[in-house]
């Protein structure tokens, strides 16, 4: 290293530093400001709805920016002893995983066709599922709660279910294309000199090989199925079939005075979600690489 | 190119084909080629209708079929029980598009829309180059700027309008940090409310922004900032000239959903503002504009033609973008089996 930042001329010792540093640089301090700073702003607005839920009601308006004290653990235990914040959190549980599963699937049989099947509908069916982009529930969610309920599937998890596939897939499967599409061809080739057939190929190398896509995008269809919001508010009228975000909404107006509940009730509620997104958070961010280069 | 090599392996993979036990009893040896290649090209659609089939079935019946459903509900004049029957042509339309609040909806959409890219845009970048660094905890702080994005609307919108109210922890901390002038009334205030929904969206979504941009810089090759460097760049020069044109296809598709995202605007929204008082807040959207006047009023004809022309107009702006600036980025993926 101090061969090299010698040789260039005299005017050019920085350049030569940044270079080594090149995008990846050591950061100075004035970074570690900025990035705490950032880290603070993101997190104080959780910081408050998790520690709010340990004070009470008369500290929180008193002080309602201030930290606990004491510490009331009441009512955490409140929340976690009522029997509708359990069945509330096991109707978002599921209803994520079944919607997970499905995603995910549905999602890389139809993601291997067009990433490694060579037809003429292939651009056609690749377009379908990029258009799909464009249809966001908001616009379908009208006629969408009419056919459920045509279909009788009006308050059951089902009729969250299914519609959250199908909404799922585009983004699934455009995640998922260019991950299949990268398995090298040779090997596809060798499994078949081999004898295995393109489903043989299919169970055996390629499902193993897009595992980290897989997991990315099953990540995602989790936490979007964990915290939707506008199709349960469309199809679940009763409250014992409620997932949690409907439930979040209804407990904080009808205890809209005990503040310091809702508060509980919302944390404990956001915490599957962060646990499943911290444990894969590196899947997550990788998997969003390669869905940018691809 | 990837096509050409299909095509080879495609070749390549037809005889062990034929000679497998599922043949369709052509045996290795001289069956007719025509008739090895249809077996084999019946297998390879059997097998593609077993693996897409199901994806796309569920696709058409849940997503494009309720969408075509709205434009046919969009011509009557419907309370959503038994099959709509008053026909009433293209009066919704009218309606929606001379109703002052609709109006009002749209320019609320439209500001979010420009806003969100104006706030989040820069700041994502500054914030993606600043961490892209070697620095402790790096990883760490990564899952906690993306912790707001990953946090349910619901609970963003609960937290926040606790925090906003004219009691609640913001103003009260404002005070604390001597600055009671700037306390207001965040969520009513007609001219404040919508700066306040820029701020929590601004919050929410920017984690997303700065990964996704943090993903993108990952992918630049190493190898040009260190020519840059040789050839005597400085940093500014070397962000200018290679970081972000090469960013430019993470931004361009970053703002393609912002934007998307912006036109559907709903949760947040409803959750804080409510059924009534977002319009005279000066929040509501054209979703929630969709979901008051639709199926909150019983009138089903009217709110599929509000979903009509909330997805008309994402998809004319959606088109335009493609057409104009996501062209060159997605030309390959997209058009990619048509190769000629």
């Amino acid at each position: 290293m101090a061969a090299i930042s010698t040789a260039p001329p005299p005017s050019t010792p920085a350049p030569v530093r940044r270079r080594r540093s090149r995008s990846l640089s050591q950061a100075g301090w004035p970074t570690y400001v900025l990035a705490y700073l950032l880290v603070g702003v993101c997190i104080a607005p959780v910081l408050y709805i998790v520690l709010g839920g340990f004070r009470t009601n008369s500290q929180i308006t008193a002080d309602p920016s201030g930290l606990p004290s004491p510490w009331e653990i009441v009512n955490y235990l409140d929340v976690l002893s009522s029997s509708v914040f359990w069945r509330q959190a096991g109707n978002s549980a599921f209803v994520g995983i079944l919607t997970t599963l499905g995603v995910v699937v549905l999602g890389v049989m139809a993601a291997y066709v067009i990433a490694r099947y060579n037809f003429s509908g292939r651009a056609a069916m690749y377009s379908l599922f990029a258009a799909g982009l464009m249809f966001p529930m908001t616009v379908a969610i009208t006629p969408l709660y009419i056919m459920i309920r045509g279909l009788g599937l009006m308050n059951t998890l089902w009729g969250i279910i299914l519609p959250q596939i199908a909404f799922a897939l585009p983004t699934t499967i455009i995640i998922l294309t260019p991950f299949l599409r990268a398995i090298p061809k040779e090997l596809e080739e060798a499994a078949s000199i081999d004898g295995a057939s393109r489903l043989g190929f299919f169970w055996r190398m390629v499902i193993p090989l897009s595992v980290p896509g897989v997991v990315t995008v099953g990540i995602l269809a989790f936490i979007a199925s964990w915290n939707s919001y506008m199709l349960p508010l469309f199809i679940l009228n009763d409250e014992m079939q409620y997932t949690l975000p409907l439930g979040v909404q209804s407990f904080a107006s009808q205890f809209s005075t005990d503040t310091a509940r809702v508060l509980a009730f919302t944390s404990l509620s956001m915490i599957p979600a962060l646990v499943f997104f911290s444990l894969f958070e590196r899947r997550i961010v990788g998997g969003l690489t390669g869905a940018v280069k691809g | 190119m990837s096509d050409s090599l299909g095509e080879n392996s495609v070749a390549v993979r037809t005889p062990p084909e034929g000679r497998g036990p599922v043949g369709g009893g052509a045996t290795a040896a001289p069956a007719p080629a025509g008739r090895r290649r249809g077996s084999a090209d019946w297998r390879k659609r059997a097998e593609i209708a077993i693996l897409a089939g199901p994806a796309i079935l569920l696709f058409l019946a849940f997503v494009v079929f309720p969408v075509v459903m709205a434009a046919y509900y969009g011509f009557y004049r419907w309370k959503g029980f038994g099959p709509p029957t008053d026909f009433v042509g293209l009066e919704n339309y009218r309606l929606i598009l001379t109703d002052s609040s609709f109006h009002d909806a749209l320019m609320h959409n439209g500001f979010i829309v420009v806003m969100s890219l104006v706030l989040q845009g820069p700041a994502a970048i500054a914030f993606a180059l600043l961490l892209n660094q070697k620095m402790r905890g790096r990883s760490l702080i990564r899952v906690l700027i993306f912790v707001p994005y990953v946090i349910a609307e619901v609970i963003v919108g609960t937290g926040w309008s606790l925090m906003l109210q004219t009691t609640g922890a913001v103003n009260d901390f404002l005070e604390k940090i001597g600055l009671p002038d700037w306390t207001v009334d965040w969520l009513s205030d007609p001219d404040i409310a919508i700066w306040s929904l820029m701020l929590i969206i601004t919050w929410k979504y920017i984690g997303f922004a700065v990964i996704l941009f943090l993903a993108g810089l990952q992918s630049i090759p190493e190898e040009l900032f260190e020519a840059a460097a040789i050839d005597g760049a400085s940093y500014w020069q070397m962000q200018r000239s290679i970081t972000l044109p090469l960013l430019g296809p993470t931004i361009r598709i970053w703002a393609f959903l912002s934007i998307i995202g912006a036109l559907q605007l709903f949760d947040l929204v409803y959750i804080i503002w409510g059924q009534y008082i977002s319009a005279t807040a000066g929040t509501s959207t054209m979703a929630t504009y969709m979901v008051l006047n639709g199926r909150l009023a019983g009138a089903y004809g009217y709110g599929n033609a509000v979903a009509v022309v909330l997805f008309v107009i994402s998809l004319i702006i959606a088109l335009i973008y493609q057409r104009y600036v996501l062209r060159r980025d997605t030309e390959g993926a997209i058009t990619e089996g048509k190769k000629k």
